[in-house]
């Protein structure tokens, strides 16, 4: 970047060369200094104890604690990512309907979910049935309560004890990401569908297709290739954001590596805190990667000029924010 | 069916109205600071990262690579217990304060890598052409940057502003994590107590409504000025 000319900067002549090789030498100092100075607070407070640290090299830890909580963590993140993409494929595609007793309920759900925040639709599945289940189990519906529960709903874990209904924290957080992500990955659903070249729906009726054929045998696929970056930056939203069971006291990786941890070992939050995020840092870029490369073969197998799902050029749809996918994919 | 009705019963919540609303003031004040420090926080980076000095280019991606992939509760939890608690970085004795305090630092640093990349794809959108149109009618890097490309950068980057700015209002709930006592915390207390139990539908109607007030608008207001500000190519 800084041999060339850029949209910023022109290549850099000799008096250009001089000054970034004195920037570079002071901004280096400078981030020395930075670094140096949080080392410095963190051996004055005794960070660097070795009893601090140790328990990281403890088979025990890793199988009693850690290896369980990323387990929950990914068992979670799983189930919750295939639903969230049926939930996107069945919204996604009724707010394409023609009819608008489809697509107008469909479009109030979606934008509905993705207005509130996860926690809240967490807290909802956590805490509400427990609250009105008693009241319903002596209304005329309480009969219907129970079946539910006993024959559908427990298949997540959900118990129904004397009108009263347990949901465990496994189900509301699934609940919460799937409501959520599910909601953002029908935005993404509809853009995909909606950047498909008009003239290939044009074409497809033309030869007679039904609605059914053309979106099934033309759009989707071509829609899918175009989604494919978006849908994975958003399952690595999704994975990250099982970390807010942390508060409803899920036992999923931070509540096993940052709660469970330091009151054993010596109060180590910092270094438990530091293993926890290296854990989910490396998931998340080994997910990011796999982003990068789908996109790169998406675009190296469609021989047309397809409009991709990012903002065009330069990065890739961040992953990370839930909005920002699903905003620059409505503008494709 | 009597009975029925005493789910949607709103007296208890609005015996807690004040509390509630306690809670939304909370949110409002933690997102409005952490917009701005997030602004500053991501202009900083992206200065970084399109910067002609490799050592700023990779301390800016690093920063964006790490904070992106860290959950953001995590984030908060160090910020409160590790920062605060046990290196003992306070803003202020009093903990409501510096609780408040660190709330906005680490939502605005998660934030920040998130409007540093929007703002990084924004200047990517400025074709070269009009650079090099800019310097070969001779202005200076600073008139080139003012007049030619960060009026075009900035119009394009409105769109995936204002959805960041929305993710970040719905992410200061993950605040209740880290002892700052916001619209999630109001909640959560109110939901555990026993005696709060036929208002949790209207709890949940009025925080869902005024979760919707605040970003509903925020998103059309955005989405208004995009497509006001579009730069036409």
């Amino acid at each position: 970047m800084s041999k060339e000319a850029n949209v910023l900067f022109d290549a850099p002549g000799p008096r250009a060369q001089a000054r970034n090789r004195v920037l570079t030498v002071v901004s280096a100092i400078a981030v020395l200094g930075v670094v140096a100075a949080l080392i410095w607070r963190l051996a004055d407070k005794g960070q660097f104890e070795g009893e601090l640290w140790s328990p990281f090299i403890e088979w025990q830890v890793w199988d009693n604690l850690i290896l369980p909580g990323l387990w929950n963590t990914l068992r979670a993140a799983a189930l919750a990512s295939v639903l969230a993409l049926l939930f996107g494929a069945v919204f996604g595609l009724a707010r394409l309907s023609d009819h608008w007793w489809i697509r107008i309920p469909a479009g109030a759900v979606v934008e509905f979910f993705r207005a509130i925040p996860l926690l809240i639709l967490i807290f909802l599945a956590f805490f509400l049935p427990n609250k009105i289940s008693p009241v319903i189990a002596e209304s005329p519906f309480g009969q219907f309560q129970r079946l539910s529960v006993e024959y559908f709903f427990s298949i997540f874990g959900v118990e129904i004890n004397a009108g009263t209904i347990t949901v465990p924290a496994f189900a509301a957080v699934v609940f919460g990401l799937v409501m959520y992500n599910g909601s953002v990955l029908a935005e993404v659903v509809r853009a995909g569908v909606l950047s498909v070249p008009k003239g290939q729906a044009e074409a497809a009726y033309s030869i007679g297709l039904r609605k059914n054929g053309v979106m099934r045998l033309v759009l989707l696929p071509q829609a899918v290739t175009a989604m494919m970056p978006a849908i994975v930056s958003q399952l690595v939203v999704l994975l990250k954001d099982t970390a807010l069971g942390f508060i409803i006291a899920y036992a999923e990786l931070l509540q096993a590596g940052f709660k469970q941890i330091p009151p054993n070992y010596h109060n180590n939050l910092i270094q438990a805190g530091l293993v926890v995020a290296v854990i989910y840092i490396a998931i998340n870029m080994a997910l990011s990667r796999l982003a990068t490369l789908l996109e790169r073969r998406s675009r190296r197998s469609r021989k047309s000029a397809a409009t991709t799902m990012g903002t065009g050029t330069g990065a890739p749809p961040a992953p990370g924010m839930a909005a920002t996918s699903s905003a620059t994919g409505a503008s494709a | 069916m009597s009975q029925l009705s005493e789910l949607f019963d709103f007296g208890p919540f609005f015996d807690n109205f004040d509390l509630i609303l306690e809670g939304f003031w909370a949110t409002v004040r933690l997102s409005a600071a952490s917009a701005v420090l997030s602004l500053v926080i991501g202009t900083v980076l992206v200065s970084f990262r399109v910067s002609p000095v490799p050592v700023l280019r990779a301390v800016g991606a690093a920063y964006v690579n790490v904070l992106r992939n860290t959950p953001l509760t995590l984030v908060l939890l160090m910020c409160a217990l590790g920062l605060n608690d046990t290196l003992a970085l306070k803003f202020s004795d009093d903990p409501g304060t510096t609780y408040y305090w660190w709330a906005v630092t680490g939502l605005s640093a998660y934030t920040g890598a998130f409007v540093c990349e929007a703002l990084r794809s924004g200047i990517n959108t400025v074709p070269l052409g009009q650079a090099e149109a800019a310097r070969s009618i001779g202005l200076t890097f600073f008139q080139s940057l003012r007049m030619i490309i960060l009026p075009q950068a900035f119009r394009a980057v409105i769109a995936p502003l204002g959805s960041i700015l929305i993710a970040m209002i719905k992410n200061t709930t993950v605040a209740a994590a880290a002892s700052y006592a916001e619209t999630a915390t109001v909640m959560k207390d109110l939901l555990d107590l026993p005696t709060f139990n036929s208002g949790a539908i209207p709890l949940f109607i009025g925080v869902a409504i005024g979760f919707m007030l605040l970003t509903l608008p925020t998103g059309f207001f955005f989405g208004w000025l995009a497509k006001r500000m579009a730069v036409a190519r």
